[in-house]
């Protein structure tokens, strides 16, 4: 009886699906609009949870903003329109990728402009050294620093 | 020169650790508002429903042709939102005391609940409106009751505080805001 239920249970959770935070009666009739919804929603931050977008989040106010995307979508607004719509109300900080502008440069340059930053370092000092072990800039060792030199080296042996 | 130049990826180091430090300070539920300077947007809500002014049926809720005029403060609130409940004293003090008008958005809020709310808690605001589905407060960019703003004699959004207004805030931010608008 026990493994019967236990295959039974197993069956079970093989046929289920991830959960989702959409519920049911949110989904739209036409697939299309339901599509550009999710995806739509899948950019939006939830403001309540901050890292969760609002198509994962169960927390009331992401359904609140699901339902919002969906009624501008079927009044006709572009995916664009819908975004403006609730950045204007919200901000750049629901967009869960910043938008690339004058505030966020430093964020999207800045690591490549470190990058280069040690890409330069990096060069000026195999430059520096491929000039000392050249011997460019070092003068050759006098009689008396060879002599030392050679009693320091026999010392190890 | 040269050490000069070995030492900066340590000071570089130093800026930034100092820059994260300063990071801890910072509230990451304390979100900018992006309405600010902007004018309040256009609403029209109901009063909650059954709710008593003066002893006749409250007539109408808030909408954003009450706003213009005077500086005000727009309160946003609930009875299931505990933090409410503390910032309750606050803002009584400053509709009673303090002289500042204050409207409230009863955010999705059942009516009994908040009625109940109010006369247990006495009612600071010159007015309510009902946010049942929340929409009204979509638009004032809320996400977290409660949430205050103030409005200017023009109907702008000039400061939003998230979270309860403690006796501090009022002190330090609302009311020196509320002088410099009155005279602006």
């Amino acid at each position: 009886m026990k493994r019967i239920l236990l295959a039974a249970l197993l069956a079970l959770s093989a046929l289920s699906s991830p959960a989702l935070a959409v519920q049911p009666d949110e989904v739209l009739p036409d697939p299309a609009l339901e599509t550009r919804a999710r995806a739509i929603s899948q950019e939006l931050r939830c403001l309540v949870c901050q890292n969760q977008s609002i198509d994962d989040s169960n927390a009331p106010l992401a359904r609140d903003l699901r339902l919002l995307v969906r009624d501008r979508l079927k009044a006709g607004d572009s995916d664009t329109k819908v975004m403006e719509y609730v950045t204007d109300r919200y901000g750049d900080y629901v967009l869960l990728r910043p938008p690339f502008k004058a505030t966020t440069l430093v964020l999207w340059i800045g690591p490549f402009a470190v990058l280069l930053l040690g890409a330069v370092g990096t060069f000026l000092f195999l430059r520096g050294r491929r000039g000392v072990a050249a011997g460019a800039d070092t003068a050759p060792l006098s009689a008396d620093e060879r002599r030392r030199l050679d009693a320091l080296l026999r010392k190890d042996d | 020169m040269r050490r000069l130049l070995y030492l900066l990826p340590f000071l570089l180091f130093i800026g930034v650790g100092i820059a994260f430090y300063l990071g801890f300070e910072r509230d990451p539920r304390d979100i900018p508002s992006a309405l600010i300077d902007k004018p309040a947007p256009t609403f029209d809500l109901p009063a909650i429903p059954g709710q008593m002014v003066q002893g006749q049926p409250a007539s109408s809720g808030l909408s954003s042709a009450k706003l213009a005029g005077d500086v005000t403060l727009v309160n946003v609130f609930a009875s299931w939102c505990i933090p409410c409940k503390a910032e309750h004293p606050v803002i009584t003090r400053l509709s009673r005391e303090q002289g500042v008008t204050v409207y409230g958005i009863n955010y999705k809020d059942k009516p009994e609940d908040a009625l109940t709310w109010l006369s247990r808690n006495g009612n600071p605001y010159a007015a309510i409106g009902a946010d049942q589905d929340g929409r009204v407060s979509i638009d004032w960019g809320v996400y977290g009751v409660p949430e205050s703003y103030l409005i200017d004699r023009k109907g702008r959004i000039r400061f939003k505080h998230v979270g309860p207004l403690t006796p501090q805030v009022v002190e330090e931010q609302i009311l020196p805001m509320v002088k410099h608008l009155r005279q602006g």
